[in-house]
């Protein structure tokens, strides 16, 4: 049986959220921990933790970050964000993460993946591609290009052509993100995301545009998505992730039920 | 009563804390450890594993614990493989040819069929087979973690299976020894019951 999974996402800054998050009975709103929490009794299937850490100084606070949701979180958890080599993701890994995320340094230096699968496991290597729909003479032949720094830089590469090669130098799934979709609340990129499932064996996870839950449907039925990542639509207390598997349910998507009877 | 301490092997792989983070959620006194004297006197021994069966069979040999692994599983006191911990407790994988496993049981490990996404990384549910004391208080129908591209082949054994292609071990129940091919330390409530049910044998 296929079973899709609902993700959130979270942007951690120095260890603490930076997207406003709109849950009143929190203690601390600010702290990953409690809220992935919250996340894990909602039903959550995952987490992801996408640290946005400036200052390299301040990295160890995230290391910390993944020591403490260790001892709360029984849920599996990705962390990715600014990891450049094998010893950034080991530190991650052994301070309790399961999944480590790479994306600018895997463009730069894509040994970078083989190393990481072959030290770790594919299974802890996630490459996470960030695409934009380009249409000039420089576009790529799929007509979707791989983008860094927030959907800024151009680099030139087929998204889909990336996703593969990840697959073939060891990344175990591939964590898409339209920077077109990302933030329009408009839904998935459907036509990217059906791309890469397409071209790739490992689970992909869809990311960037869903403000609704018909959103989230649309990504695995339409899409073709193993999993489904979202951010605004559960921190501003609109949906819950209970609601958002009902509502996949009921779209004839296998899911885990939010409140399993046991 | 002091709490029990179990033994989870540290040989350097992966992400070991949330086994023993699991463990101590649920009244244990689990410590990471690589040292024989408290494997061979701790009450329970967990041998976790990620990562490919060859590298993880290289690690246990390179930190002398592959024999006290085998010895814990023989001693009678409660013993659980998680994941590739579970496939190393075979004789063999197709994933790393020529590479003995520990052959605490009989058989090898098969790589998961063509026809499915692999890595096999999801929830998925499984068939619970009766009078087990891992299990004990599941149902078929209870929602697991996996994550692995290889599994074991049903048998006399198995505790649980796993549909995904076909039909795999999701849980093994020999007397004292036993292993899951899923994670039970990321498999929310239902894990930290399941692991639950391990302390409780002690």
């Amino acid at each position: 049986m296929r079973t899709a999974r609902v993700i959130p996402c979270l942007d951690v800054d120095a260890g603490r959220v930076v997207k406003g998050v709109n849950f009143v009975d929190l203690v601390d709103a600010g702290d990953p921990v409690e809220l992935a929490a919250r996340y894990d009794t909602e039903g959550a299937d995952e987490l992801v933790f996408l640290d946005i850490t400036a200052s390299s100084d301040r990295r160890n606070t995230t290391v910390e970050l993944a020591h403490r949701a260790a001892e709360e979180l029984f849920i599996p958890l990705t962390i990715g964000g600014g990891i450049r080599t094998v010893e950034d993701a080991r530190a991650l890994l052994r301070a309790g993460a399961d999944k480590t995320s790479v994306m600018t340094a895997a463009i730069k230096r894509p040994e970078l993946v083989t190393e990481m699968a072959r030290e770790f496991g594919s299974q802890c290597v996630v490459v996470a591609v960030d695409a934009r729909r380009t249409t000039d003479a420089d576009a790529p032949a799929s007509g979707f290009e791989v983008f860094t720094h927030g959907g800024r830089t151009r680099t030139g590469i087929d998204a889909v052509v990336w996703a593969r090669e990840a697959e073939r130098l060891g990344a175990g799934e591939i964590l898409l993100t339209s920077m077109d979709a990302d933030g329009t609340r408009d839904g998935f990129d459907i036509e990217l995301t059906r791309a890469v499932v397409d071209a790739v064996n490992v689970p992909v996870v869809a990311s960037g545009g869903v403000g609704t839950l018909d959103h989230l449907a649309e990504g695995v039925l339409e899409g073709g998505a193993d999993a489904v990542l979202a951010a605004s639509i559960f921190h501003f207390g609109e949906h819950s992730v209970a609601e958002a598997k009902a509502h996949m349910a009921e779209r004839g998507i296998s899911v885990r039920p939010a409140d399993p009877a046991g | 009563m002091t709490k029990p301490l179990i033994a989870v092997l540290d040989y350097g792989i992966g992400n070991l804390r949330s086994a023993q983070k699991g463990l101590q959620k649920v009244g244990a006194d689990a410590r990471l450890t690589a040292d024989p004297d408290l494997i061979e006197s701790a009450a329970a021994v967990v041998l976790p594993g990620v990562g490919n069966f060859g590298r993880c069979m290289e690690a246990l040999h390179a930190t002398g614990l592959a024999e006290p692994a085998v010895a814990a599983a023989a001693s009678g006191r409660p013993f659980l493989g998680i994941c590739v911990g579970m496939q190393l407790m075979y004789e063999s994988s197709e994933e790393s040819p020529g590479v003995p496993g520990l052959g605490i049981l009989s058989g090898s490990i098969n790589l998961l069929p063509d026809t499915v996404k692999r890595p096999q990384m999801q929830w998925n549910t499984v068939a619970v087979a009766e009078g087990g004391r891992l299990l004990a208080g599941f149902e078929t129908g209870s929602w697991f973690y996996f994550v692995h591209s290889y599994a074991a082949a049903p048998g006399p054994e198995t505790a649980a299976t796993c549909s995904y292609g076909i039909d795999v071990a999701a849980a093994i129940e020999v007397d004292n020894v036993m292993a899951t091919q899923f994670h039970p330390e990321k498999s929310s409530r239902n894990g930290l019951a399941l692991l639950q049910n391990f302390v409780t044998l002690i």
